[in-house]
């Protein structure tokens, strides 16, 4: 089900933890849907200097949130603020479509882990509305074409 | 895999492996009489002998006339057939249009159910109590006069719990209703007499009890409205057609034997392992608990609900170790839901994420108990960590 590389973000997820005086924080999901991620993120320059995840979720989950910190470490605000879903599961090899919904949720919290840094900072947000919270967000959407109308 | 240090398959409940015996049993039956059951010569005539004979040795083993007994092709046609099936038919002979089947049945009986629902009957879907149980005065409750068909699974495939079969086949009688269970799970397991309980109609599965993938049975009592779900050469008494699979039935009769054959032993040792495998993760990892633990369960099942980490995540750090083990959590279900069962109980959606089923079976030895134990509580802490919310949700620690 799970590429080579999604296996191997989840088996030795990269820069797991937590920041103790980040300039931003984002925290998405919900435990009722079962996948929670916290992203904390050290900015100099406009630039995301430092980066730490924490996910309780599946496979998906962790090794979406794994990939996207390495994306991100580097890149300037406005670039790792564009990271789409698309990406993120382009640079994990690709998800199976039932798993995208969580890229959506990395993509997520990398934006407001920026956007928390720069409101705190006194500035625009740019992250954009966060998809998770879309009344229409539907994790099921990918996998609808395939369902079977009984 | 990484560090597979060896292998430990402890999911019984989804399937088993066909015992060498079985296998035996079947081989002759594929290339060698290979006969139809249905020809005149002598090749048909030998697969017909073994395919009664068979059919016979189940029958005498459940309590059922040979003849009230049929082969299928799985448990799920089993099911589809006897809930479709009994239900259209006494609908059209006695206007019964009410159905009732409980909330924690596979969902080869509640999506025919949802099917029949949306095709003229009514339907309730009754829920079991936290234990686990459908209870028999909570049937009372919604078992009608004009109710056609109740169907309760005899032992429940998540959560291992034994349904009081003869109680509440006797409320579904009281009102003119038939009754049927799906005992995929339970057949060869625990004692299954069709006239002890009192049933009307009862599906079972080979597979589940180290029989081939493939072939399925299907108890009707005699004069149970039936019409067939396979319509053709009228094989099965006319309420399965199809030619027999005499290599699975012959493997689902020896794979029978064998289970009653040990019966007493196994279920001793299962329940003994099943036990150490239970209070094994409450006892050493805090914030866990065992699913319906009050209850009559299979020997060999238990369900667990590990809080702050996700089933999924655990079955593949298991899986790295060479264990199988199921979950409820939703991520890991190919429709994004969590286990209906476990919600039916009243689990919280967030700790059905955290569930895993551990079920054991013949082959799974003191050993493969014991490197379960030991590989669980590392996975659990590691993922523990990664958890944003676990120390304010449950506080830090993973050692009771």
């Amino acid at each position: 089900m799970y590429s080579e590389k999604v296996m191997e973000h989840f088996n030795n997820p990269h820069n797991v933890g937590v920041i103790e005086d980040a300039d931003g924080v984002g925290e998405v999901g919900n435990p009722v849907c079962g996948d929670v991620m916290k992203i904390t993120i050290k900015v100099a320059d406009d630039t995301v200097t430092d980066i730490k995840f924490q996910t309780l979720g599946c496979g998906a989950a962790i090794a979406t949130s794994s990939i996207i910190t390495e994306m991100a470490r580097g890149m300037t605000l406005v670039k790792a603020a564009a990271i789409s879903k698309k990406d993120v599961a382009e640079e994990l090899g690709g998800l199976p479509p039932a798993k995208m919904h969580c890229s959506v949720l990395a993509t997520d919290g990398l934006k407001m882990a920026i956007d928390d840094y720069l409101v705190k900072n006194g500035r625009e947000p740019i992250g954009g509305p966060l998809l998770t919270n879309e009344p229409d967000f539907d994790p099921h959407a990918e996998t609808k074409e395939e369902a079977c109308d009984l | 895999m990484i560090g597979m240090e060896r292998s430990v398959y402890m999911d019984y409940a989804a399937t088993t492996p066909v015992d060498e015996r079985v296998v035996d049993a079947m081989l002759p039956y594929m290339s060698e009489h290979y006969g139809n059951p249905s020809s005149l010569y002598t090749l048909g005539r030998e697969g017909y002998r073994a395919l009664e004979a068979a059919r016979e040795s189940i029958a005498a083993t459940i309590g059922a006339a040979p003849n009230e007994f049929i082969f299928t092709g799985c448990g799920t046609e089993s099911d589809n057939a006897a809930v479709v099936c009994i239900s259209q038919v006494v609908a059209e002979r006695k206007n019964r249009r009410h159905v009732v089947v409980s909330a924690f049945e596979h969902h080869a009986v509640l999506r025919t159910a949802e099917w029949l629902a949306k095709n003229d009957f009514e339907l309730t879907v009754l829920k079991p109590r936290e234990d686990g149980i459908i209870h028999a005065e909570d049937l009372a409750g919604v078992v009608r006069d004009d109710t056609g068909l109740v169907s309760v699974m005899a032992a429940n495939n998540e959560i291992g719990t034994i349904q009081p079969l003869k109680d509440l086949a006797d409320v579904a009688h009281a009102k003119g209703a038939l009754f049927h269970t799906d005992a995929v799970q339970a057949l060869g397991k625990i004692p299954f007499d069709v006239n002890d309980l009192g049933i009307d109609a009862a599906s079972f599965s080979a597979h589940k009890m180290y029989g081939p993938k493939g072939v399925g049975g299907l108890y009707l009592r005699k004069n149970t409205p039936f019409r067939p779900l396979l319509m053709g050469g009228g094989q099965e008494f006319k309420k399965r057609s199809g030619t027999q699979n005499v290599a699975g039935a012959v493997a689902f009769a020896k794979a029978l034997e064998l289970m009653i054959e040990t019966h007493a032993e196994e279920a001793e040792r299962l329940t003994r392992l099943r036990d150490r495998v239970a209070d094994g993760v409450t006892g050493t990892i805090v914030n866990t608990r065992l699913n319906a633990s009050g209850s009559p369960r299979l020997p060999g099942y238990s369900n667990l609900i590990i809080l702050g980490c996700e089933g999924e995540a655990m079955l593949l750090q298991l899986d790295n170790k060479g264990i199988a083990v199921s979950t409820g959590s939703a991520c890991s279900s190919s429709s994004l839901e969590p286990s209906h069962v476990l919600l039916s109980i009243g689990c919280p959606v967030e700790e059905a994420h955290g569930s895993l089923r551990v079920t054991l079976g013949r082959f799974t030895t003191d050993e493969d108990v014991e490197y379960f134990l030991e590989v669980l509580p590392p996975i659990v802490e590691r993922l523990r960590s990664m958890n944003p919310l676990y120390d304010r949700m449950y506080g830090s620690g993973v050692k009771a």
